[in-house]
C-alpha cells in the first residue's frame, strides 16, 4: 500500500478539489515526527462523494482537516476550483474557507452548550453572511427546515434539549447556512444508533442533491462508506491503499488490506460463515517510524522482499480503479481493462 | 440450522447437571431519579443453557447495559429498585447478601466492558490487574499467579507477553487493552462471561480478531456469553440466539437464524432494514426508523414502540402487546400486528396511503418530522386518522 503516486488523479479541469503530495507531520519530541499523512494525492470531482475510509491512526481525518487548512498541511498543495488554499494567508483563507465547511464527529461537543440552536445556525452568517437581522433569521430558519428541525420550536432551546441524531442535524444546518460548495464530514455518523444514522445519511443523499454539494466523507464503517460514497480512498498508515469506484472496490478488493478490511465488517446475515481462525496478532506499526517501502507489508500475508526495499505506487488496473501493491488480488488483466476506460472517468468527472 | 450447530454442538460435560445455567424471571430494574422512576429494565426472562450464547441486541437507551448489569448486581446505590428472579445454577442472585457478592465475580461470572480505556486501572501493571483476581480467588502464591497470568496474556494473543506483564495500560493500544480486559474476565474462569459492547470502541479488523477470540475461548472453556451489542452484524453468526430489547422489555427473541428469516417484530425489522448493508450498491436508500426512543419515565401507553412503528394499528396506543410464543417453535414476540401476518400488511398499507410518517419512512427513508413534541400522541393521531379514513372508504 505505502502508495504513492498520482495515477488515479483525473484531468485537473475535471476535478473541483485536487489534494496533490498532501504531507501532514507532527513534532513528537525528541525530535521524532509523527508521519500522520505522507504524500498523498486525491481528487474530487463536482457533485461528487468521496469517501475515505481506513483504522483508527490512518490518517484519515488529519487529511480532512488538512483540506480545510486545520492546520495547513507541512507540505503539498490543496486546489479548490484551481485556487492553491496552502498558500493563501490571512483574510484571503478566511475567504476561501467559506467555501468548505465540515460537520463533526460527535455533535453534541461540537455545539456550544450555551448558545441557542438560532444563535448557533447564525454564527457563521454573522461573519460572512447579510447583516439585516430579518434576512439572517429567514435564512437560518429555511436552513433547519430543510434538515428537519422545526425552527419555530428548535431556535430557542439550547443543545441538551435534544438528542445526537438531532444535533447532527443543527451541526449540518451551521455548515450548510453558507451554501458551501464541499462539505467535509468526520465520521458524522459513528457516534449515533443505526436507526438514527439511516436518518442522517438519507438526509445528507437528499441536501446534495438539493444544495449541489461536494461530499469528502471520512469514516471507519465500510458498510457506510460504499452506501453514501461515489468513490472510495483507503488509507493506511498515512498512505493510500487504493482508490477505486465504490461499487467495484467493494467487489473486487484489489489490495490486500481493502480485502481485509472487508473481510473483517461485520455482515448481519446469519448464514455467512465467519472466519474464526484470524485472530491477528500485534498492532498497528507506530506512524513515528512507519515501515520502510509498502507501509502494510508487516501485516501483509502476501509480503516479500521488494514489498520492503521499493513503496508502490498507483497502477490502474480497472475502469476508475487504481491500486498501490506490489502483489494485487486483481490484476488489470483479470479486469479486462477496456480500451474505453479512461474515456469513462473523464466524462464522468465532467457531469 | 447446520452452521449453528458445529457452533453450538458442545456435550455437556460429565458431572454437570443439565439445568439451564441462568434462568431470569420478569426481572425489573428501575431508578428512583428526581424527576420520576426510570424503568431502565422492565420485565424481562431469559434462560441460558452452559456454554451457549446470547446476543441482547437494541438501540442505546434499550435496557441492554442495565440488564446485564442486573444479572451481575453492579447497579449500585439507594436508588435501585430491583425486583423479580435471577436464578444462577439454581441460586437467587437477588437474595445474597450484598458483601457475599464479590466472590461470585470473576469465578461464577464475569464481564468485558466497553471501553478497554476507562475499565482498566491507569496506575496499576496490568500484570498485576489480571492476578489480582488469580490470588484473590485460589490464593496462589505470587510467582504461580505470574506464570499463569502470563499463560492466559498469551492465550488472549497478547505479543511478548511477558514483558507486558509489566506494562501499564496507557502504554497499550486499545485492542490489546480489551484483550487484557477479556484475560481479567476470564482469569478464574467463569462459567458466565457478560460482553457489554466488547468491539464498540474498536477498529473493524480488531473487532473481528476480538470476537473471534471470545469464541475460541467460549468452546475451550465451555463457558455461557451474553453478548449486549447495538449491532446486528456482530451478533448474526455468533450468537445461538437473539433476545431484541426495546424500552426496557424483550420485544423479540429466538435462534439466530429464525430471527433473521423470520422476523415478526417490526422494530427488529426496522432496526435490520436501517443498517448499511456492503453487499448493497451504494446509494441505496437506507430505511429509516421515524422518532426516537421513548422516554423511560413517561414511556407511552400501549405498545411502546407504537409511536415509531409503521405498522402500528389504534390498539397498539392502547394495550401493550404480551410476549407470545410463535406455535411450535421457541420463537417469541411481543406485537399485535406481527411482520409478515396479513393484519400487519394491511395496517402498513394503510399508514402508507395516508402518509403517516412511521410508514414513509420505511418505504422511502425520509425522516422529516422528527423533531421534540408529544410524538406520540402525534402519531396516534395520524395512525386513527388512517383507520378512520380506511373505514370510510369501506363503507
Amino acid at each position: 500500500m505505502a502508495g504513492t503516486g498520482k495515477a488515479h488523479l483525473r484531468p485537473a479541469a475535471d476535478t473541483m478539489l485536487r489534494v496533490e503530495d498532501l504531507v501532514m507531520e507532527f513534532p513528537a519530541g525528541g525530535g521524532k515526527k509523527v508521519h500522520a499523512v505522507s504524500g498523498i494525492s486525491l481528487d474530487v470531482a463536482e457533485g461528487e462523494t468521496l469517501g475515505l475510509v481506513g483504522e483508527s491512526g490512518c490518517g484519515k481525518s488529519t487529511t480532512g482537516k488538512a483540506i480545510i487548512q486545520l492546520p495547513p498541511p507541512t507540505s503539498g498543495s490543496v486546489s479548490l476550483d484551481g485556487t492553491d488554499l496552502a498558500k493563501l494567508r490571512g483574510e484571503e483563507l478566511r475567504e476561501a474557507r467559506t467555501r468548505i465547511q465540515m460537520i463533526f464527529q460527535d455533535p453534541i461537543s461540537s455545539l456550544n452548550p450555551r448558545r441557542k440552536i438560532g444563535e448557533v445556525v447564525a454564527e457563521p452568517l454573522n461573519v460572512w453572511g447579510p447583516d439585516d437581522p430579518e434576512q439572517q433569521r429567514d435564512l437560518v430558519h429555511k436552513m433547519l427546515d430543510a434538515v428537519g428541525i422545526d425552527p419555530d420550536v428548535a431556535a430557542t432551546k439550547r443543545p441538551h434539549e435534544f438528542s445526537g441524531g438531532q444535533c447532527q442535524r443543527i451541526s449540518i444546518a451551521r455548515a450548510l447556512v453558507m451554501e458551501p460548495q464541499l462539505l467535509i464530514c468526520d465520521e458524522p455518523v459513528s457516534a449515533l444508533d443505526v436507526s438514527v444514522q439511516a436518518q442522517i445519511l438519507n438526509l445528507l443523499e437528499d441536501l446534495k442533491v438539493e444544495y449541489n454539494l461536494t461530499l469528502v466523507f471520512v469514516a471507519h464503517d465500510l458498510a457506510v462508506v460504499k452506501n453514501i460514497s461515489d468513490r472510495v480512498a483507503v488509507m493506511y498508515l498515512g498512505k493510500l491503499c487504493e482508490v477505486a469506484e465504490s461499487n467495484s472496490l467493494y467487489e473486487t478488493p484489489a489490495h490486500p488490506y481493502t480485502s481485509l478490511l472487508v473481510g473483517s465488517s461485520p455482515i448481519p446475515d446469519p448464514s455467512i460463515e465467519i472466519d474464526e481462525s484470524v485472530v491477528e496478532e500485534g498492532e498497528l506499526p507506530s506512524p513515528i517510524s512507519p515501515p520502510s517501502g509498502c507501509r502494510f507489508r508487516t501485516r501483509c500475508p502476501l509480503a516479500d522482499e521488494i514489498c520492503e526495499r521499493v513503496e508502490p505506487q498507483m497502477e490502474q488496473i480497472g475502469p476508475d480503479h487504481f491500486v498501490a501493491c506490489h502483489h494485487p488480488l486483481v490484476t488489470s488483466t483479470e479486469v479486462n481493462l477496456s480500451p474505453t476506460g479512461t474515456d469513462k472517468i473523464e466524462t464522468k468527472g465532467r457531469t | 440450522m447446520a452452521k449453528s450447530d458445529t457452533k453450538t454442538a458442545r456435550l455437556v460435560p460429565p458431572g454437570l447437571p443439565n439445568e439451564p445455567l441462568l434462568q431470569v424471571k420478569d426481572l425489573k430494574t428501575h431508578f428512583q431519579v428526581p424527576a420520576g422512576i426510570v424503568r431502565a429494565v422492565n420485565g424481562v426472562s431469559l434462560t441460558l443453557d452452559r456454554g451457549k450464547t446470547l446476543g441482547v441486541v437494541g438501540e442505546s437507551g434499550s435496557g441492554k447495559t442495565v440488564l446485564a448489569r442486573s444479572i451481575m448486581r453492579l447497579n449500585l446505590g439507594d436508588h435501585v429498585i430491583a425486583s423479580g428472579s435471577a436464578k444462577f445454577e439454581g441460586k437467587e442472585l437477588l437474595d445474597i447478601p450484598m458483601s457475599d457478592m464479590p466472590d461470585l465475580w470473576g469465578v461464577e461470572m464475569a464481564m468485558v466492558f466497553q471501553d478497554p480505556m476507562t475499565s482498566l486501572n491507569p496506575v496499576v501493571k496490568i500484570g498485576r490487574q489480571v492476578t489480582e483476581h488469580i490470588r484473590h480467588h485460589h490464593g496462589t502464591s505470587k510467582s504461580d499467579a505470574k506464570d499463569a497470568a502470563i499463560a492466559l496474556l498469551k492465550s488472549v494473543r497478547i505479543p511478548e507477553a511477558e514483558a507486558r506483564f509489566n506494562a501499564y495500560p496507557h502504554e497499550l493500544s486499545g485492542g490489546m487493552r480489551q484483550r487484557v480486559s477479556i484475560a481479567i474476565a476470564l482469569a478464574c474462569g467463569p462459567k458466565l462471561l457478560f460482553a457489554d459492547e466488547p468491539t464498540t470502541a474498536l477498529d473493524v479488523t480488531v473487532q473481528h480478531s476480538i470476537l473471534n477470540l471470545l469464541a475460541q475461548q467460549q468452546r475451550e472453556r465451555y463457558m455461557a456469553m451474553i453478548m449486549v451489542t447495538h449491532d446486528l452484524g456482530v451478533v448474526a453468526g455468533r450468537a445461538d440466539e437473539i433476545m431484541v430489547m426495546y424500552a426496557g422489555k424483550v420485544v423479540e427473541r429466538a435462534p439466530t437464524k429464525t430471527l433473521f428469516e423470520d422476523m415478526r417484530h417490526p422494530y427488529t425489522e426496522a432496526l435490520m432494514r436501517s443498517i448499511p448493508k456492503v453487499s448493497e450498491r451504494s446509494h441505496t436508500r437506507l430505511s429509516a426508523i421515524a422518532g426516537r426512543p421513548p422516554d423511560l419515565i413517561n414511556p407511552p401507553n400501549g405498545c411502546s414502540f407504537s409511536p415509531r412503528c409503521a405498522y402500528a394499528g389504534p390498539r397498539c396506543f392502547e394495550e401493550a402487546p404480551p410476549l407470545v410464543d410463535v406455535p411450535g417453535s421457541d420463537h417469541q414476540f411481543a406485537c399485535w400486528l406481527p411482520v409478515g401476518s396479513e393484519e400487519g400488511k394491511e395496517a402498513f398499507e394503510r399508514n402508507l396511503a395516508a402518509r403517516v410518517p412511521q410508514a414513509v419512512a420505511i418505504a422511502e427513508g425520509r425522516v422529516t418530522e422528527d423533531l421534540t413534541g408529544d410524538l406520540e400522541q402525534a402519531a396516534a393521531e395520524a395512525v386513527a386518522e388512517a383507520a378512520a379514513a380506511e373505514e370510510a372508504e369501506g363503507t
